[in-house]
């Protein structure tokens, strides 16, 4: 796999070189004629990390689909994305096309700078909404304008040593919370004393067992937080309770230095945590534990329960001159069969029902967990504000878990700053409305 | 003497032209954006703009974190300062003494922090101070002592990006100092060992004298830069563990691109300007007193 993304990574580096070469020659001519913005048959994609070391590999066949079209795929790391995004919105230098992590659509979607895709996709009879998990098409849609397709999907569950929990006479994960905990207690008595690893860093845990509440975490609209609501006290009820109950250890952020090796000793015997820790575990746990391990779904609050709708989504700018190239590559990246390459690629899950009935999928055990969690994958609030809300509710339950606040602090404090995260929001509707009555 | 004016004006213009294009403008281009509200909306289209007068600075003078970040750099300030110029003024007093071997040797290997690319000594900085694997909780092991989570427990994350950017920076001020005590006369100690001076006493009265205008020039150098602490939190601590890393730039950095927030952040900027400069302002004014009571 590694040597395949070498591969890839080749024509990508030529491609940066005929960029620079091309950007030396637009600034000799400038003075002169000015700069045309590229030549028209040059669809430009940002893909970030690993995706984008290989989508190119993909991009061979579309080639051969569509001769004499150029895809230049620049790759971002993942840590400057957000920020070359918007600094390229800023400075009206967007791609044509690019990889989004689904929760910074609404946020692109407020810049009004993407593409919807409705109509493009009414003419497209190979994508069908119905096929998509429900969650994860969720997060494409903002205000009932469609502006992403789901690339690929991720959404965290529980990784288990399955020799750990039949040790201590647990055969089969339970699917409530009630359930849990008695396993959890039964693990400790069997000789692990915090069985559960709750990475504080990280808000996706929490904001799991948030989602699989009824209640929804903003009120009125997304103009006011609601985490003083009955939902989300008893998600960070239960949360709390396994740091205070010894379920989990409490260590302050300091990051467990290899999560691998940890779990492969039986440090912990479950931990939360998405996709890509399928691929490692097979590589980092010895073989003799290859088959000690297994996936399962998050137990919810009564019986089996939702988690996250994350990943990444393919979206077309709003400014790009090539939208119908744009369109059908778009399409071309959402066949389910060029999925299943990217997945064998990637390990990166595909977000299409079609694409998991293949074989390779199918037969996968571990994966199949995921299948069915994406089911149950909840959409966040589709607010440009969520992500710093999320951080925020998960700074606060740090702090809460580490100085033992009350849940009433706790669910307090966080909507307090949420509502003043939500202030400029709550002017700009309010104007909306006025203007709209005048 | 019209003249003269005019020639002066002459020569200065382009150093004027300079520092009014490139610190002057944005310095009030970012006091307007303090003014204003400025985020991602306003960003979508300029109508979402609004005008808030003093608005952002009260909001962060109310904001908890913002005295958290200012705590925590002021502690930085406070125990980093003194301690990296100690530390210089030590090592550079070791290399001129006479009695030093190796010194070349001796010399770079000390400035070579400096040089090293910071991110790439953090990386290794993070394996030394590992809680569990790192070399030096091994070594207080075999004393005895720790282990210590020295970047993951809030009392010892800020010490130990001290003791880092200490070791990063000591070197460059050493340097100075080691040019300055090349450059106090020999017949002065002379002159103090004729009249019975201990090496101590030496020091305190030839040395630290003679290195006065160095030693305020160093402290106001190396405040400055303490102050702008900003890299060693982002490549070792991210802020955490619970914010205790968390420094006054890091907050603007935050603010400002992280969370798009460009008129909090501005007004962020503009606070720690305020601060550097009384401070600095205080500092010259002390080292100016020191001058006068010596004259006088």
């Amino acid at each position: 796999m590694s040597r395949s993304g070498a591969v890839a990574a080749l024509p990508m580096r030529d491609g940066s070189r005929r960029q620079l070469m091309r950007g030396v020659a637009c600034a000799c001519t400038l003075a002169l004629a000015g700069c045309t913005r590229s030549d028209t048959r040059t669809l430009r994609f940002w893909a970030m990390g690993r995706e984008g070391e290989v989508v190119g590999e993909l991009l061979a066949d579309f080639a051969r689909e569509r001769p004499g079209f150029d895809v230049r795929v620049e790759q971002l790391p993942w840590s400057a994305a957000h920020e070359k995004l918007l600094t390229a919105f800023a400075g009206d230098a967007t791609p044509d096309m690019a990889q989004l992590g689904n929760t910074w659509i609404a946020e692109f979607a407020a810049l009004n700078a993407l593409q919807p895709l409705q109509r493009a996709l009414e003419t497209d009879r190979s994508i069908d909404a119905a096929d998509y998990f429900e969650g994860i098409w969720r997060t494409n849609e903002i205000d009932g304008t469609l502006v992403g397709l789901p690339w690929y999907v991720d959404t965290r569950l529980l990784f288990y040593r399955r020799d750990l929990f039949t040790r201590a006479g647990v055969d089969a994960m339970p699917d409530t919370w009630a359930g849990f905990t008695r396993a959890l207690d039964a693990l400790q008595r069997a000789g692990t004393p915090h069985p559960l690893l709750l990475p504080v860093a990280e808000y996706e845990p929490l904001l799991a067992l948030a989602l699989q509440q009824d209640e929804p975490l903003l009120r009125e609209g997304g103009r006011f937080g609601n985490f003083r609501g009955a939902g989300f006290r008893r998600a960070l009820g239960f949360y709390m309770d396994r740091f205070a109950r010894g379920h989990a250890p409490s260590t302050t952020g300091g990051d467990i230095a290899n999560l691998w090796q940890e779990f492969g000793r039986g440090t912990f015997a479950a931990f939360i945590s998405g996709p890509w820790n399928i691929g490692e575990l097979d590589r980092r746990l010895p073989p003799s534990l290859r088959n000690s391990w297994s996936t399962a779904t998050l137990p919810g609050p009564e019986g089996p329960g939702a988690s996250t709708a994350g990943g990444s989504s393919l979206v077309v700018f709003r400014r790009s001159p090539r939208q119908a190239e744009a369109m059908r590559l778009l399409s071309f990246l959402s066949r389910p069969e060029v999925q299943l390459r990217f997945y064998a690629l990637t390990g990166d899950m595909p977000p299409r029902r079609s694409t998991w009935h293949a074989a390779a999928l199918a037969n996968d055990t571990r994966a199949r967990a995921f299948a069915a969690q994406l089911e149950r994958a909840k959409a966040s609030p589709a607010v440009p504000e969520w992500e710093r809300i999320a951080q925020e509710m998960q700074l606060v339950a740090t702090r809460a878990v580490a100085e033992r606040w009350s849940i009433e602090q706790a669910t307090t404090a966080i909507d307090a700053r949420v509502d003043g995260f939500l202030a400029k929001r709550r002017w700009m509707l309010a104007r909306a409305t006025r203007s709209g009555g005048a | 003497m019209n003249k003269r004016a005019m020639a002066a004006w002459v020569f200065v213009g382009p150093a004027v032209a300079v520092i009014g294009l490139f610190f002057v403008l944005p310095v009030l281009a970012g006091l307007a954006l303090s003014l204003t509200d400025f985020d991602l909306y306003a960003l979508a289209d300029l109508r979402n703009l609004r005008f808030v007068g003093l608005d952002n600075y009260g909001r962060v003078l109310a904001l908890p974190l913002f005295w958290k970040a200012l705590g925590n750099t002021l502690y930085f300030v406070v125990v980093g300062v003194p301690l990296s110029i100690v530390l210089s003024l030590a090592t550079a007093v070791l290399l001129q003494s006479p009695l030093a071997r190796f010194k070349p040797f001796f010399r770079t290997a000390l400035f070579a922090p400096v040089v090293t690319t910071l991110v790439a000594v953090a990386v290794i900085w993070r394996y030394l101070l590992h809680v569990r694997y790192g070399l030096v909780n091994e070594g207080l092991g075999a004393l005895g002592l720790g282990p210590f989570d020295w970047l993951g427990d809030p009392a010892w994350s800020m010490p130990s990006i001290i003791l880092f950017a200490v070791w990063k920076g000591f070197g460059a001020n050493m340097i100075i100092f080691v040019a300055a005590l090349q450059a106090v006369p020999d017949d002065l100690y002379e002159a103090a060992r004729l009249d019975g001076a201990t090496r101590w006493q030496q020091f305190a009265f030839v040395t630290l004298p003679m290195l006065k205008p160095t030693l305020l020039l160093v402290s106001v150098l190396t405040m400055a830069g303490y102050f702008q602490l900003f890299v060693e939190p982002y490549v070792m601590t991210q802020g955490g563990p619970l914010q205790s890393t968390v420094s006054v730039l890091y907050l603007m950095y935050e603010e400002g691109f992280r969370w798009w927030n460009l008129g909090t952040a501005s007004a962020v900027a503009f606070l720690l300007f305020v601060l550097m400069i009384t401070v600095t302002q205080a500092l010259m004014r002390l080292g100016r007193r020191g001058e006068e009571v010596a004259a006088g």
